[in-house]
């Protein structure tokens, strides 16, 4: 009888489709759904709590483009490039971060490193998707950047060349995580490579919007493009502690050996980074000391003036001397210390961001012509819609790591 | 040259945090006189640039690199703040009241012998190396082909507003109505392609502040005023090296 035959041959192409996967994926994202939905009750509320966070901002978030960004944002003429501006930055930072902590195990085969690697590239693909999701609404006329991005090419300008190969390099660690769960490590490995690359040139070129506009002393020069790939690498070391720390705590697992020893060497090299920001930023400041008077003024406003607090507590001591002695004295055992220390160095370097952003606008184009209307510097204050657009990328990042933790099983590496 | 000699004089009475200022601003205007009359064609590299010595006016202006090369210039002595200009601008342009083109700045000097106040005119500066351009992402900015002024096409501007940020004279501002960053583009498509001599601005200007023109031809009246040496020329923000088409000079 067909009829009885028909659910027979459905099911064979099912699993000629599942056979034709390496390990099974069809099968398994079945299970992972099932794991999915067999979670602890904390795990459910904590999945809620960040649905309704995403959910409720987005739609504040929508309102600020119906009543337009003027009026629901504070950027000004003079200060166009607020709080959204550095909070894209931080997002994108971070995963570029992931990115090139992930690639030193996958790509280049240190196989301490290699553990981290699944959770990183997935965290990776997030953390940009926050950064694009924040960065849409920020710019006027989103849907003309698709059209006029191609077809209307500014090959000087870095925002270009950052839009573009952050595209690329969206796609590349896509490729690499759907190949990652494919279990075919060799395509996965060049997909890697690839996105490591392109990941690399649009993280220098962000770094070089702000480094070649010559009009800006306090962001002139090769230093941005060169210190945003060392603040990726320490952001991306604190990404990894803090979201491997919290999958293991969602997925209530023990980290195994090799897992733990990843910990140590991460903790190592986010120390090592923070140790060389310090460093940089030493520099920035004794430079900008002697620098001209517009770039003077704004380090004077960093160091002594309106954003003392922010660079001496939250920039040095939250987020590079306190994690520097933690990570030290964790001595890359202590997970919870190493947790705690990339916490407040996340916060340090997401202040960080805010305040390369908006101190580099605060002293006026003509403050030196002496006029009256120019004498003091600016001032900016982020709006509650402003605000809601940064909760709404933090939320996107938190319930999209959740989900993934579930549906991934923890993402488990099955390379060892 | 006595309005220059009056400025030495206000300088010695100068509080001595603004001495250096002062100094810099008549050195580099001393440098300007240098290069405005025998640089010819390098002026607009508003920078010292004295083995280039043209022969005639006529290979001076050849060596501008637009015909008509439009520039302005300001004679900011002789503004009294009437905002005439401003107010053609916005009607001309059709600019909202939450953005402008061009505005005029005030600086009070109150240790100066006798006139306190100056008004010193701004818009864009129309430059020939425009960091704006070079950062629009979509060409949405460029520079006019055959005479130079940085114009808008604002159906392709996203928004990005790295040209605002990139501007070093704060001359862009993000027009809601049209979706885009505005700006200055002396009266290209509202004047100049239909047949106007002048901008609305500059037609407006009661004083003759604004003297507008080719500075590629030796008869207009913006070349008489750069290429002469009697009387200081100078440029905002020489050091950006934007190369701005938009001079201001006293007397």
């Amino acid at each position: 009888m067909p009829n009885e035959l028909k659910p027979v041959k459905v099911s064979e192409i099912v699993k000629d489709v599942t056979q034709s996967f390496d390990s099974g994926v069809a099968s398994n994202w079945y299970s992972n759904l099932m794991e999915f939905l067999s979670g602890s009750k904390s795990f459910y509320a904590l999945l809620v709590l960040t649905g309704i966070i995403v959910f409720v901002s987005s739609f504040t978030t929508l309102n600020a483009l119906n009543i337009g960004y003027r009026h629901a944002y504070n950027v000004t003429r003079e200060i166009p490039w607020g709080i959204l501006i550095s909070t894209y930055i931080f997002f994108v930072v971070t995963s570029t971060g992931l990115c090139i902590v992930s690639s030193i195990g996958h790509v280049f085969g240190i196989k301490d490193f290699m553990p981290i690697a699944k959770r990183a590239v997935f965290l990776s693909i997030v953390t940009i998707t926050a950064g694009f999701t924040v960065i849409f609404f920020e710019i006027e006329n989103p849907f003309r950047m698709a059209l006029y991005n191609v077809i209307s090419p500014g090959l000087t300008s870095n925002i270009w060349w950052m839009g573009t190969l952050y595209g690329a390099y969206m796609f590349f660690m896509a490729v690499e995580y759907v190949f990652l769960l494919l279990n075919k490590h060799s395509i996965a490995m060049y997909a890697g490579l690839s996105g490591l690359l392109t990941g690399l040139a649009a993280h220098s070129n962000l770094g070089a919007i702000f480094g070649m506009l010559h009009a800006r002393e306090f962001w002139y020069g090769p230093y941005l493009p060169i210190y945003f790939i060392v603040s990726a690498l320490a952001s991306g070391c604190a990404a990894i502690i803090i979201f491997t720390y919290l999958g293991y705590k969602v997925n209530n697992e023990r980290m195994d050996r090799p897992m733990e020893r990843a910990m140590e060497v991460v903790a190592k090299l986010g120390a090592l980074m923070v140790a060389v920001l310090i460093f940089f930023n030493v520099w920035k400041i004794i430079t900008g000391l002697v620098a001209g008077p517009g770039k003077q003024e704004a380090i004077a406003a960093m160091l002594s003036g309106p954003y003392a607090f922010n660079f001496w507590f939250f920039e040095f001591f939250l987020g590079m001397l306190l994690p520097f002695a933690l990570f030290l004295y964790s001595k890359g055992k202590n997970i919870q210390m190493m947790f705690l220390a990339s916490v407040l160095m996340t916060i340090g370097i997401f202040i960080m961001r805010y305040d390369l952003v908006v101190i580099g606008q605060i002293v006026p184009s003509f403050h030196e012509l002496g006029v009256n209307e120019y004498q003091g510097l600016l001032g900016y204050r982020p709006s509650f819609y402003e605000i809601m657009v940064v909760i709404a990328g933090m939320g996107i990042v938190a319930l999209t790591f959740l989900m993934g933790e579930r549906v991934f099983k923890g993402h488990k590496s099955e390379i060892h | 040259m006595k309005q220059h000699n009056l400025d030495i004089n206000n300088l010695q009475k100068d509080e001595k945090d603004t001495v250096s200022t002062m100094e810099r601003r008549e050195f580099l205007k001393m440098g300007l006189v240098i290069t405005g009359v025998f640089a010819g064609g390098t002026i607009f590299s508003a920078v010292s640039n004295m083995n280039k010595v043209f022969a005639s006016p006529e290979e001076a202006a050849a060596k501008y690199p637009y015909k008509p090369h439009y520039s302005m210039a300001l004679r900011q002595d002789r503004c009294i703040d009437c905002e005439r200009c401003m107010d053609a601008c916005i009607i001309t342009n059709n600019v909202p009241e939450y953005g402008y083109r061009t505005r005029i700045l005030q600086k009070d000097t109150p240790d100066a012998i006798g006139q306190k106040t100056e008004f010193i005119p701004m818009l864009c500066n129309q430059c020939n190396n425009p960091p704006c351009v070079r950062a629009c992402p979509t060409k949405a900015t460029y520079k006019h082909k055959t005479n130079g002024i940085v114009m808008m096409e604002y159906k392709k501007c996203i928004g990005c507003k790295t040209c605002v940020v990139a501007c070093p004279y704060n001359a862009r501002y993000f027009n809601e109505e049209k979706h885009a960053i505005d700006k200055c583009n002396f009266c290209y498509d509202t004047r100049l392609s239909k047949g106007e001599k002048l901008t609305a601005c500059a037609a407006a200007c009661p004083a003759g502040v604004r003297i507008f023109g080719d500075l590629s031809d030796p008869d207009s009246d913006v070349y008489k005023l750069i290429h002469q040496i009697e009387k200081p020329v100078w440029v905002l923000r020489p050091e950006v090296g934007a190369k701005p088409n938009v001079f201001y000079m006293k007397g």
